[in-house]
């Protein structure tokens, strides 16, 4: 199905892959980080418990809890990431 | 009415015989009518017991409808025909007829009133998915095949104990709520949480998942988890154990696909992140809770089945199965980019797509029951999910580095059964009604709250900058992660290996002990008889005569004294 593609030419990369689109992408992302945490004070939120109602605590949570989950997975891998042929090899 | 009535699940399975039987059009054309057919004969059913046989005594109660089997059949039906689009052009005739089969055994488990009825769709299901494992036909999928049997047949061994201890102690095979405390229900619940895919024996999923065929890990996906899951609101609704352990299967899920380089390996460590969302919601057991279960349950098969068909549409172009090989592929293959997006951001739960409207219900079912830790831990989690499946697949697979490669889109039934699933992602979740309707119990949630869409958009961005933040240290190498299979796959063959050196020395022990037995017996007892032994011996007359006067003289004495 697939055919492999004959050599191209060296073109112009993909729009995406500009250094100067990706400055602009990131900062793009950052207005909409800014703009999610500035909605929330033109929201009623009505939290379900006492912390859940601090000021851009939806934002700070994803942020630590994605960071600690970086950390922890990175801990165990030390201890039960092993070669591919782990299993293959006798 | 009750003697009008079609089992869905012999729909499913006359399917899958005639897919086995018939070849060319007909067999195309089944492929997709047996599903729609399925999906009629589930739809005409309505609420208790509409079939029933006997069977040694007992009253089998094969066809037992209300609204959470229908729901449970509804997707299974549905995603079978998604599946056999998706495999229609480029899956073995064996490989559909296993799943279709194997649908058959999830409709026939959804269905089913009685334990015994249940108990033989839940082992047509292990059966036939081993099926479909092995029809990818490689050497990997053959082995990988065989311990996914091994650990399901042992699953099915425990459910069956349980089973009869259930039979034994209430004399009746009805399929209802228990409560753990007896033995049988702690058996029955073990085997149906080695289906749902808990650890710690959580480890056949990614072990046996990425090794089938493209198509046959879109049908693996959906049916055995999620059987599990309608088994568990069905029989162990509210048992506040389920949410320990669907929270360790979140977070296993999680860090476990956060290490993990094969795509479709990320894929099936994230199910048991999903099942783990769903078993906090039985295990919560309120109205609000088994609702979300359910309604995460469909909105689950319709999106991982999505992203598996985009992972599958990558292997097929590419043959490539690690993310350290993949990359820049958005260039050549927008579409497939585009859905495995739509699945990222419905896994996500992000706003408008159907994860959104589901996930948040679990959580709901958390705070109306003022389950603070678990809400936390929760909403810690839906960050991870976008970590691990909702940034991480994409990024991987579709974007990062140029890999160079260009790979064409794939086929049109696998374009079409795609954007079907991805289409069907986002209406589900712009417009949820459809849905909340089928749930089991009346839906009094209101999704779209101006506050819910913002503070979820907020932690799902805010994971998505830690995503980024900390690129680095996601960097993908050529390893795997050891997990309890490591017990069985390593050290149980590690000691059969010992115990037979061992053995050997024992048996070389045994050998010449044996050896000196036979010896002593040679000379003992077979010389002697031998032509030249010394029973076989001539006597001279001399001897005679000594011997018969000794002979003479003992009976003389006896006599006398």
């Amino acid at each position: 199905m697939s055919q492999p593609e004959p050599a191209r030419p060296q073109q112009d990369p993909h729009w995406l892959q500009r250094p100067a689109n990706i400055r602009r992408l990131w900062w793009l992302f950052a207005g909409i980080l800014l703009l999610t945490v500035a909605a929330e004070f033109l929201v009623d939120l009505h939290p379900h418990f006492s912390v859940d109602g601090w000021p851009a605590f939806h934002a700070i949570f994803g942020f630590v809890s994605c960071v600690a989950m970086v950390l922890v997975a990175r801990l165990i891998g030390y201890l039960l990431k092993r070669r591919e042929d782990y299993y293959e090899r006798d | 009415m009750a003697d009008l009535v079609f089992p869905p699940a012999i729909i499913m399975l006359v399917g899958a015989l005639l897919i086995a039987l018939l070849g060319g059009r007909w067999r195309s054309l089944l492929v997709l009518a047996t599903p729609l057919g399925t999906l009629w004969a589930i739809w005409q059913l309505g609420d208790g017991v509409l079939q029933s046989a006997p069977f040694l005594g007992y009253s089998l109660e094969l066809v037992e409808a209300d609204k959470v089997r229908r729901l449970f059949a509804t997707i299974f039906a549905l995603m079978s025909f998604a599946g056999g689009l998706y495999a229609l052009r480029q899956a073995t005739w064996y490989e559909l007829s296993a799943a279709y089969a194997y649908a058959g055994g999830a409709i026939g488990v959804c269905f089913a009133g009685d334990l015994i009825t249940f108990f033989l769709f839940w082992e047509l299901m292990a059966l036939c998915s081993t099926l479909v494992i092995w029809s990818a036909g490689s050497d990997a999928a053959r082995r990988a095949g065989l311990r996914y049997a091994a650990l399901h047949l042992l699953g099915g061994v425990l459910l069956k104990l349980g089973i009869i201890g259930v039979i034994l102690h209430t004399g009746s095979i009805d399929l209802r709520a228990l409560t753990l405390g007896s033995p049988e229900s702690w058996l029955i619940l073990l085997g149906i949480l080695i289906n749902a895919a808990a650890p710690p024996l959580a480890a056949w999923i990614s072990d046996a998942y990425p090794e089938a065929s493209p198509s046959g890990s879109v049908f693996l996906s959906a049916f055995t988890t999620k059987a599990a899951v309608l088994a568990l609101i069905l029989m162990f609704p509210g048992t506040k154990l389920l949410i320990v352990v669907g929270l360790v299967m979140i977070f296993y899920g999680i860090l476990y696909a956060l290490l993990e380089n094969d795509m479709r390996r990320i894929l099936a460590y994230s199910i048991v992140n999903q099942v783990g969302f769903m078993l906090v919601g039985i295990g919560i057991g309120s109205e609000m809770a088994i609702n979300g279960a359910a309604a995460h349950a469909f909105a689950h098969i319709l999106y991982k089945g999505l992203l598996f068909m985009t992972a599958g549409a990558v292997l097929m172009q590419t043959g490539k199965r690690r993310c350290s090989d993949l990359g820049g592929l958005y260039q050549s293959m927008p579409l497939t980019t585009v859905c495995a997006i739509v699945g990222a951001l419905a896994i996500s739960s992000f706003p408008f797509t159907s994860g959104f409207i589901s996930k948040s219900m679990i959580a709901q079912g958390a705070a109306d029951q003022h389950l603070v830790v678990v809400w936390y831990l929760l909403t810690a989690a839906s960050a991870g999910v976008f970590l691990h499946a909702g940034i991480k697949f994409p990024w991987f697979v579709f974007f990062q580095k140029d890999s160079g490669m260009r790979p064409a889109e794939p086929a049109w039934n696998m374009r079409a059964a795609m954007v079907l699933m991805a289409i069907a992602c986002i209406v589900i979740g712009c417009a949820p009604g459809p849905l909340y309707a089928l749930l089991p119990y009346p839906v009094d949630y209101v999704p779209y709250t101006t506050a819910h869409v913002v503070t979820q958009l907020q932690l799902l961005l805010f994971a998505g900058l830690a995503f980024f933040a900390m690129l680095p240290w996601m960097k993908r190498t050529l390893t795997i992660s050891l997990d309890t299979d490591w017990l069985y796959r390593s050290l149980l063959p590690m000691l059969l290996r010992v115990w037979l050196r061992f053995w050997k020395h024992i048996d070389r022990g045994i050998d010449a002990a044996l050896e000196q037995l036979l010896a002593l017996w040679r000379d003992m007892v077979i010389a002697p008889h031998r032509p030249s032994g010394w029973i076989a011996a001539t006597w001279t007359t001399g001897a005679m005569a000594l011997g018969v006067l000794l002979a003479l003289t003992l009976l003389i004495w006896r006599h006398l004294m």
